[in-house]
């Protein structure tokens, strides 16, 4: 289980390119996942031999931002990759994006 | 978060798109990105624990902004314009420094302890150099200081407002859609670096993949032809600049035909220009933004679609929206709060006061203003109508208290605008409890001293000058800083020396 518990906590996918930051942090403990596996923090050693669950490959696309109501979290995708983010074996909807108009 | 992820980001997802300088011989985003890495492992070597920057804008400032960040400094960027003493008073606060020189500043500064110079030149060839190391652009604390930018001192000594890495990113990714800009989007900088529009408008089109255009400094007439010739889609002006833009605009008669958005903010617009602004260039979208350097740009704004709105509603109170901010952002909180620090209701005035992510209200040397809940408090009075929108009215300090009433000076300068021979009317209180003195800018008629009448046959608000003024004063100038401020230090010595 992994932590996600400071904001700017970066992760990557032990079987693609995707990285993720914590934008908002989990309530408690979350089971992080990529592609089917748990997601490490950048820093640590991937585990070797995994191979993208083909259930979590519709892939993360670079700029776009995860949340999970029930926890809480919120993540956004700084690597695109694959991989699908789930909580568990639940994948996380891409939160919807409604950019303000530009003011600078 | 930090800056230098924000420009790794783009570079990942737009390597090719252009990020700075014209379309045909620009820099892409993959090419800033790689300079600015260069230049980070330059600034990390080189002496001093802050990169400051003396100079117009030029490719040199989005790389020193994002370079500073990869060293692990914060950056600096100081007004060019101010007077030597005082330019040498910022900068020997700012030491121990290396400090980013355009022509000329060194000669005007001299040497100070603590501080190396590197022209700009140096700082490109740096940047440019292909032997470069680069230095990593994912890592950094976000809750480092990722810019000190001197207030302008307006009121009083300038204070050094810091703003980390998680104030700056938390308002560009709560703001602004990572790529979202079309691809023939361009927007031009002619604010100066160092003001936080300036800082501000880098970081969101980098976000955004919008392609920037600079001027080294904002003049209005290459101004118009760099938007015309660059097919410029998006620009923020303060309102000192969009007067003399439209002026061009308006007798030359060939419009802006690529504009698309043009957004004003960092102080209040009069509503006149406004009208006249959207008379000219009909098919602009206008975008209305209030903000503060310490809640890192924009916490409000209001949108074409509520200035389409207000100008075609027969609802004073919609209508009445076209001098409001718009909405507060909906990543952060705003509280109009009475000098007890107590919420007040709605449609009442008193201090705008705002929490998020992005707010730093946060000062070097004299630690943070936020209350233990943390609120800042902005010292901008303001209130909210039933719809939310946010109306300000100028500086709490700059309030005029007579007979035991607050009048606000921005509501009786709105009043005295709407004459169309007056261009500024600032208010200024001499003593709170004595007098008012105030100066408008080119002479009408009719306007004589007050003696609780007011201004006869040019001001349809006579409770705005109930009291009467004492002193009236008709100027062609008035002082204001390079970014539209007025200097109300300035012009309260000028008067009380003019009415003692």
């Amino acid at each position: 289980m992994s932590l996600v518990a400071k904001p700017g906590t970066r992760y990557r996918s032990a079987v693609d390119q995707t990285e993720v930051i914590v934008v908002k942090p989990a309530s408690g403990p979350v089971d992080l996942r990529c592609g089917g596996h748990p997601m490490v923090a950048i820093g640590t050693e991937v585990p070797a031999g995994l191979t993208l669950d083909p259930a979590f490959s519709a892939g993360t696309p670079l700029g776009k931002r995860f949340a999970d109501g029930e926890t809480g979290v919120e993540l956004l995708c700084t690597k695109g990759g694959a991989g699908s983010l789930s909580i568990g074996e639940v994948i996380l909807s891409q939160k919807d994006a409604k950019p303000l108009p530009s003011s600078d | 978060m930090h800056l230098g992820m924000l420009l790794e980001m783009a570079a990942d997802g737009m390597a090719d798109r252009v990020a700075l300088g014209p379309l045909a011989s620009g820099l892409t985003f993959a090419e800033l990105a790689s300079q600015a890495r260069r230049l980070g492992a330059a600034l990390e070597a080189l002496p001093g624990e802050r990169v400051g920057l003396i100079d117009l804008n030029s490719p040199a400032v989005p790389l020193t902004l994002f370079g500073a960040a990869i060293a692990g400094k914060p950056f600096v960027p100081i007004n060019y314009r101010l007077a030597d003493p005082q330019l040498r008073a910022i900068v020997a606060r700012t030491a121990p420094a290396t400090i980013i020189v355009g022509e000329g500043v060194v000669e005007r500064v001299g040497p100070v302890d603590g501080v190396e110079f590197l022209s700009r030149a140096e700082a490109l060839a740096l940047a440019e150099n292909p032997e470069g190391k680069e230095a990593d652009g994912w890592g950094g604390d976000a809750e480092e200081i990722a810019v000190l930018l001197f207030t302008s001192g307006t009121t009083g000594e300038p204070k050094a407002a810091v703003l980390r890495h998680s104030n700056l990113t938390e308002y560009i990714i709560s703001t602004v859609e990572f790529a979202g800009s079309a691809e023939d989007e361009a927007a031009i900088v002619s604010v100066p670096p160092y003001h936080i529009a300036g800082i501000s408008a880098v970081l969101s089109s980098t976000y955004s993949g919008r392609r920037v255009v600079q001027l080294e400094a904002f003049d209005p007439v290459a101004w118009v032809r760099t938007v015309r010739k660059e097919s410029i889609t998006h620009a923020m002006v303060v309102p000192t600049m969009l007067g003399r833009i439209l002026d061009i605009v308006e007798s030359d008669g060939l419009g802006l035909p690529s504009l698309r958005s043009l957004s004003y903010g960092g102080g209040p617009m009069p509503l006149p220009v406004i009208e006249r602004a959207v008379g000219l260039l009909p098919h602009v979208g206008f975008v209305n933004a209030y903000g503060l350097t310490e809640t890192s740009s924009t916490i409000a704004v209001l949108g074409p679609d509520d200035h389409q709105a207000a100008f075609a509603s027969d609802d004073p109170a919609v209508r009445a929206r076209l001098a409001s901010v718009g909405k507060p952002l909906p990543t952060l909180e705003v509280s109009i709060r009475d000098a007890a620090g107590i919420e007040v209701p709605v449609g009442e005035r008193g201090e705008i006061s705002v929490r998020g992510g992005q707010v730093s209200g946060e000062y070097l040397g004299r630690g943070t203003t936020l209350d233990s809940d943390g609120w800042f408090p902005t010292r901008d009075e303001g209130n909210l109508d039933e719809a939310g929108y946010l109306f300000v009215h100028g500086r709490l300090d700059d309030v005029i208290v007579r007979g035991g009433e607050n009048l606000s000076p921005g509501e009786i300068e709105a009043v005295l605008l709407e004459h169309p021979s007056v261009l500024e009317a600032p208010l200024l209180v001499r003593d709170p409890e004595q007098g008012v003195g105030r100066a408008g800018r080119r002479r009408r008629r009719h306007f004589r001293r007050g003696d609780g009448g007011g201004p006869q046959g040019t001001c349809p608000h006579p409770a705005a000058f109930q009291p009467g003024a004492d002193h009236i004063q008709f100027r062609e100038e008035l002082p204001f800083n390079e970014s539209g401020k007025l200097l109300r230090r300035v012009l309260r010595t000028e008067l009380s020396e003019a009415f003692t």
